[in-house]
């Protein structure tokens, strides 16, 4: 395949098949939110240190500031929309609600998302376990304590 | 942000990634884009043409041979080995690799991608040059390799020169490694870090964010006195920033050299 710079790619976004054509500088935050008007993840510091941009790709948690759409051809993302289903809040949705986890919500897309990934890995993790699976969010409201009492009661 | 606009291209094997990187000036390899998709944003670099090694499958993997010596495939993820069985025969990999960034770095970010784009603050440099480990490269023109001391030659650069791919990184069998360093909050960015390693018989440090490229140094012993020695002799010029003056960045080195030789030493 020679260099191009744009691309047709085919995803899957929560269980949705998409194809576009992209230029291949689109960075896959961007795509998911303008191109397929999925908003649901944010884009916080755009420089990879936030997560609040947090998807999983084949299960895969990553940072879609730090991979462009083009990357992502022929993959299964799932992003926070996907979460709920028939729009009653899964488990963990409820227990960041419950526990009051979240505050502005800026940070929360990327949170679930992370410690979805980390839930799957790890059914019942510990404290310092949890804090490790959140380590590449950052929330500037809640101080994180009632993030991962939230994620401990979800893990239960 | 948006990036400059940028040609792209995912090759199936190597020999085609030589090509297209030997073809386009403005080429570059995209490995996990931990760094080069971010530095890319701030314009730091603009290549032409990324070559992505995502579908290059002999890039990725771990192997332990017969003779104990690891394998590491240059687009093997930090995940990839802190969860490799036979990574953990070399266990100092797995472990620094645990304290890079965050999972989400992890899961993209690569052992190959790591030491090319040679930031003087990375990790995995001063580890695999205290180590011994060794780079295979490949151009056009066939493989070399290339001693890990040798492989970094200044900031973002190493001996992977242009048109050429860094394949493979070999470790040599050994247990008993330290790697110690203050970092910009947990697991951030290193403000100094030291990686010991007493495998071979003697004594190898390596202290990274230092100079442009990790600093060896062979101490006669593990004594106190002879690592503090070996750090003083060094004539450390490291940088000064927000983080830590040059000479709080000299202190560090000797404590951290301590620290590191004190872990590799209390290792069976």
């Amino acid at each position: 395949m020679e260099p191009a710079s744009r691309k047709t790619i085919t995803v899957d976004v929560n269980g949705e098949q998409y194809e576009r054509e992209v230029d291949a500088r689109r960075l896959l935050i961007h795509f998911l939110r303008d191109d397929l008007d999925l908003t649901g993840s944010h884009i916080g510091c755009d420089t990879g240190n936030c997560g609040a941009c947090s998807v999983l790709i084949d299960g895969t948690l990553v940072k879609s500031c730090m991979m462009l759409a083009v990357q992502a051809d022929g993959t299964k993302i799932e992003s926070v929309e996907g979460l709920a289903a028939d729009g009653e809040l899964n488990a963990l949705q409820q227990a960041f609600s419950d526990h009051h986890a979240l505050q502005c919500g800026y940070c929360t897309p990327g949170m679930l998302m992370s410690a979805t990934a980390l839930l799957r890995q790890n059914k019942s993790p510990s404290e310092d376990e949890i804090r490790k699976g959140i380590q590449g969010n950052i929330c500037r409201c809640t101080g994180y304590v009632n993030i991962v009492e939230a994620i401990k009661a979800a893990a239960l | 942000m948006l990036l400059r606009e940028v040609e792209y291209a995912r090759p199936a094997s190597v020999e085609e990634a030589l090509r297209l990187l030997g073809e386009n000036d403005g080429a570059r390899a995209l490995a996990g884009g931990q760094t080069l998709i971010n530095v890319m944003k701030a314009r730091a670099a603009s290549p032409d043409v990324l070559v992505d090694l995502a579908d290059i499958g002999e890039l990725r993997g771990i192997e332990l041979g017969a003779d104990g010596m690891l394998e590491l495939g240059a687009m093997t993820t930090y995940t990839d080995i802190i969860d490799s069985a036979e990574a953990r025969a070399r266990p100092i990999l797995g472990e620094v690799c645990n304290q890079i960034a965050d999972v989400q770095v992890r899961n993209r970010g690569t052992i190959g991608g790591n030491v090319c784009s040679n930031d003087p603050t990375n990790h995995l440099p001063p580890l695999l040059v205290a180590i011994g480990a060794t780079m295979t490269i490949a151009g056009r023109d066939g493989e070399r390799t290339v001693p890990a001391e040798e492989f970094f030659l200044g900031v973002y650069m190493t001996a992977a020169g242009p048109g050429e791919l860094l394949t493979k990184i070999s470790v040599p069998p050994g247990r008993r490694d330290g790697f110690a360093s203050v970092p910009i909050g947990k697991d951030g960015t290193c403000i100094v870090n030291v990686a010991a390693s007493l495998d071979d018989g003697a004594v190898r440090l390596a202290i990274g964010c230092v100079d442009a490229v990790p600093v060896l140094l062979k101490p006669e012993s593990t004594e106190d006195g002879a690592v503090r020695g070996a750090v003083a002799g060094a004539n450390l010029d490291p940088p000064w920033d927000v983080h830590a003056s040059a000479d709080y960045r000299r202190h560090l080195a000797e404590v951290l050299a301590l620290r590191a030789v004190a872990q590799a030493a209390g290792r069976k």
